[in-house]
């Protein structure tokens, strides 16, 4: 199938005081359409970054220093301001993570919403209102017709990020980047946005690009799975592979320290470190430092993407032949087993 | 596929064994914590604006102080036979600069025709009683800094201890001193002062209090807010847990973290009182003459500026550098000290 | 509703209490006055002055008077003019008051509009080049004295130009026009600065965001989700801008000759005419104790965010 995006060795970095940022170093990933990819890392990894430079909507400071964007084959990073605002919203739409601050405080609910649909349409005002009032009910705002009216204050925070997708969806895009929708919810209303960026994705056949720190989300949601650290996607896979047989020790790192009902608290695990600044990064793998299993080889060179399997890859020097065999930690192993026996229990109730 | 092997290829076999945990050391050392006035004093200077009104209002300041050595007459001196003499730069022939004027559509040489010696310059002229407009300035400035600085102080004072008092005790004593404010803020300002200006003898002392009267007002809205805000930060409540005085915690705790605030403020209400003593004097009721300041001579001035307009333009000039200097060098400070201030 | 009711009913207590202090503060400084306010008072034997002092009433008691001339007050009796043959005060202002307004609002209303528009262009292009000019210009509006202006628009456009008259009421709205830019100058400077600070933070803030990720252009968004949130705090500086405004008047309108309120203030101060200081004073207090009220509610009405604190 033709992959509806794709991020062909994209540079970006930011020009600050303290000298020059390289906030995403050459990273590469397709999606397909009616899939959902999660891009999962720690705070200032580059995952907003790339989002940001797909819907171009980087701060004056940045500067695109390679790669493309190819959506459905045409570069939106050669893309004039103009079409790109066609783009924007009409094409690709985002959901930002804070949905206390992402409605405009003294303008209606509903005509935020409308504001969108006319934007990407030609249609009569009545129209546009009807089909926000339409939207509202499909993102599950009852007595919709009433709340069109309501300011953002009279919507609790759950309420207000399914407005802000709401508006997302307004002019039906192909791809839907949501940049940690439910970070800033609480738990029950994680799960039931989840539940309704799920079932309009089913509805619609979007593509979602999902941000997020946690690993916990993802599993629920994602179809494949891109790691990021210090700017660079180091594991990518289906959700499966990278969940459990992770090969990246960064990623054993992120799962282990993930609690799980199995897992006794005590012993719950964190990545030694803190993630290096990426002001003039040192050559090598950035991740060495913080890493248990690095090799001299880490210093040399940064490990390339080794592929695992057809749709695995994963960027540490363990893959090469020439590495010695190291066991990742317990718990990933584990998982592992759990899941190559249920795999076989389900092969063998087939 | 390739890059993988061109990778691989900068590697030696010998390198896939374990990092040697070097580690600490590649620690990066931080850089030396910076003092509250040394980061402020490095923020500042990026701004260039108020680095050179800086500078510009140490010159004014000092020249003004500097009145009695600097000023090549008495103030008050007057030389009937030379009045209204223009402007006379040595060493400059420029019209408006070399002494002459344009009178009835001809250039005539005042300064000849006054009988004024060879030599004798007057750099800002000479006004309707002959007296030296470049001393006049001098003295005038002098005059109308101290009424600002005195005033800027008294409000700074009367503001910290009135707002603080009030965000310290809080309950109703808190609201009767809001209430206080809320009325008093009512008054039309400068009514006021003129009002109380006929009343009072005209001088730098009436001025000033007619000025404080109503101008510590904002500055004690802030103090309190301010104080409000930081009395229930955790800090304040530990220091209160640990037993220190209301009085402790409003001089040690509150008030050095409200100071970068009250400084703006402060240096925002020095522009703001000379405009009122300007004002004030033009309007006839500030300053009474023969004393100088810059609202007397631009009052002097307005009256003959359209037979001498140098005699009004050079005090409005004057007024107009050290008031945008002021401003300036408040919103430079401002962008330091108290980025979200929007007033 | 209970609510509001008790909250405009304080108000206008606080109101009528300020109204009533600045009176009684007015009447007792006009009454320490030195001097008389009688013309060619030096001439006038002790006899003439016992007469004048009786005609006018000024030979009761202190309080006497005082609660006199509350009284007066109520009933929009604000007494006779010394100065001008025994006129009453309230037909004299009555007379002069409309230039005042006039040229108020249209010093508000171009002052605003403009100093608007080049908070918006600052913002826009913050810290660029644009940006310094719009704040310089905004700077130098505050730091330069409306009477300053004024002398120099006068000297330029009326004195050396020839365009506009020098002064006076006489030329319909040709006269308004260099009096309304001196006065606008101030509320320009003041709109310009604060609308700058307000669409900066506006401008980078989450929804702005989702508005580009709307697919809006920049002009559009500023326009509209910037100017909207903008817009509804700089009522609060009306009230602030509306002073500014009559003490520059009372300069500005002297310097322009034009017959209103206060010229007609710095003519009383300067010849002690107690009844009409005391009246434009008092008239000055109550302009600007409801314009404070005014914007008060105004933005409590049109800013949804704290209409919903206020029905809480």
């Amino acid at each position: 199938m033709e992959p509806i995006l794709q991020v062909n060795h994209l540079s970006v970095s930011f020009d600050t005081y303290a000298g020059k940022v390289e906030a995403v170093r050459d990273i590469s990933f397709n999606l397909q359409p009616g899939e959902t990819l999660a891009l999962v890392g720690e705070s200032g990894c580059g995952k907003s970054v790339t989002c940001r430079t797909i819907m171009r909507l980087l701060a004056r400071n940045a500067n695109i220093d390679q790669g493309s964007v190819l959506f459905r084959g045409d570069d939106l990073l050669k893309k004039s301001n103009r079409e790109m605002r066609a783009i924007r919203g009409g094409k690709i739409a985002m959901i930002f993570q804070d949905p206390m601050t992402s409605l405009d405080p003294t303008m209606q609910i509903g005509r935020q919403i409308a504001e969108a649909v006319t934007l990407h349409s030609r249609v009569s005002r009545r129209d546009a209102k009807k089909r926000a009032v339409q939207l509202l009910h499909q993102v599950g705002i009852e007595n919709p017709e009433k709340r069109y009216r309501q300011y953002p204050h009279e919507f609790s925070g759950g309420q207000r990020q399914r407005i802000v997708i709401a508006i997302a969806l307004a002019a039906n895009p192909d791809i839907l980047i949501a940049d940690e929708p439910t970070t800033a919810l609480d738990v029950t209303m994680q799960a039931q946005i989840l539940d309704l960026i799920k079932e309009i994705q089913k509805a619609t056949g979007t593509s979602v690009i999902f941000i997020t720190h946690d690993l916990g989300v993802v599993a629920n949601v994602a179809d494949r799975v891109a790691v990021m650290y210090a700017g660079r996607i180091i594991e990518i896979g289906t959700a499966d592979e990278v969940f459990y047989d992770p090969r990246h020790p960064y990623t054993w790192g992120l799962l282990a320290s993930m609690p799980t009902l199995a897992t006794d608290s005590e012993t719950l695990y964190a990545i030694p470190g803190t993630p290096p600044t990426l002001i003039h990064p040192a050559p090598g793998d950035a991740f060495a430092p913080r890493n248990a299993y690095a090799l001299e080889a880490d210093r040399i060179a940064d490990p390339p993407l080794f592929p695992v399997s057809a749709t695995h890859l994963a960027a540490t020097w363990l893959l090469d032949p020439r590495a010695p065999q190291v066991q990742p930690p317990e718990s990933i192993r584990l998982r592992a087993e759990e899941y190559r026996q249920k795999q076989s229990a389900k092969g063998a109730s087939l | 596929m390739r890059d993988i092997e061109q990778k691989r290829a900068l590697i030696p076999d010998s390198a896939f064994r374990p990092w040697e945990p070097d580690r600490q050391e590649a620690e990066p050392e931080l850089p030396r914590a910076l003092s509250f006035l040394e980061d402020s004093w490095r923020k500042l200077r990026k701004n260039k604006a108020a680095v050179v009104t800086m500078i510009l209002l140490v010159i004014i300041t000092a020249l003004a102080f500097l009145a009695p050595v600097l000023s090549p007459f008495d103030p008050n001196e007057q030389h009937l036979a030379w009045k209204n003499l223009p402007p006379k730069w040595p060493g400059v022939n420029m019209n408006g600069l070399n002494g002459t004027s344009t009178f009835r559509g001809r250039l005539v040489d005042n300064y000849a025709l006054a009988k004024v010696p060879e030599g004798q310059y007057f750099l800002f002229g000479t006004d309707e009683f002959g007296r030296d407009l470049l001393s006049r300035c001098l003295w005038g400035t002098r005059i109308s800094l101290t009424i600002a600085f005195i005033a800027a102080l008294l409000d700074l004072t009367i503001g910290i201890f009135y707002g603080l008092f009030s965000a310290m005790k809080g309950g109703r004593c808190d609201t009767i001193m809001q209430r206080i404010l809320e009325i008093l803020s009512g008054i039309p300002s400068l009514v006021l002062v003129v009002l109380m200006l006929l009343v009072f003898e005209p001088g730098i002392t009436s001025i000033i209090l007619a000025m404080v009267i109503s101008s510590w007002i904002p500055m004690a809205r802030v103090v309190r807010a301010e104080g409000l805000k930081l009395k229930s930060m955790e800090y304040v409540l530990s220091a209160r847990a640990l037993g220190a005085s209301e009085l402790k915690i409003a001089l040690s705790h509150i008030l050095p973290n409200i100071s970068g605030i009250v400084i703006v403020r402060a240096m925002f209400s020095i522009p703001t009182a000379i405009f009122f003593e300007t004002f004030l004097s033009f309007l006839g009721v500030g300053m009474k003459i023969p004393n100088a300041s810059i609202g007397t001579l631009l009052n002097g001035g307005y009256k003959v500026f359209k037979l001498y307009p140098y005699q009004m333009f050079i005090p409005a000039i004057i007024l107009c550098v050290i008031m945008l200097s002021f401003n300036l060098f408040a919103d430079g400070l401002r962008d330091v000290f108290d980025p979200k201030m929007k007033e | 509703m209970k609510r509001w009711t008790k909250y405009i009913g304080t108000r206008l207590f606080y109101m009528a209490l300020t109204l009533f202090i600045i009176t009684s503060a007015t009447f007792f400084l006009m009454n320490a006055l030195p001097g008389t306010p009688y013309n060619n008072q030096d001439r006038l034997t002790q006899v003439q002055l016992d007469m004048l002092n009786k005609k006018y009433g000024f030979d009761q008691p202190l309080m006497q008077r005082y609660v006199n001339y509350l009284g007066n007050v109520l009933h929009g009796d604000f007494g006779v003019s010394l100065q001008f043959s025994d006129q009453p005060v309230a037909t004299l202002l009555g007379q002069r008051i409309g230039p005042s307004i006039q040229l108020g609002l249209q010093a508000v209303a171009f002052g605003t509009v403009i100093g608007v528009f080049l908070g918006v262009i600052a913002a826009m292009h913050q810290n660029r080049a644009l940006d310094v000019f719009c704040s310089l210009f905004a700077i130098t509006g505050r730091s330069v004295p409306n009477f300053v202006v004024a002398v120099l628009l006068q000297f330029i456009f009326a004195v050396t130009l020839k365009w506009l008259p020098i002064g006076l009421w006489d030329e319909g709205f040709r006269s308004t026009i260099l009096p309304t830019l001196a006065l606008s100058i101030s509320p320009m400077a003041e709109s310009c600065r604060f609308i700058r600070t307000e669409m900066v933070e506006v401008l980078s803030s989450d929804y702005i965001e989702l508005a580009r990720a709307k697919g809006m252009s920049e002009i559009r968004i500023a326009f509209t989700h910037g100017l909207r949130n903008g817009l509804i705090p700089l009522i609060t500086v009306l009230g602030p801008m509306t002073v500014s405004l009559m003490t520059g008047s009372l300069v500005v309108e002297n310097i322009f000759a034009i017959p209103g309120i206060g010229e007609q203030f710095t003519k009383s101060i300067l010849s002690n005419d107690y009844y009409t200081i005391m009246a434009v004073t008092i008239l000055f207090s109550a302009l600007l104790v409801s314009v404070i009220f005014l914007t008060d509610i105004l933005y409590q009405i049109i800013d949804p965010r704290v209409r919903i604190e206020g029905a809480k």
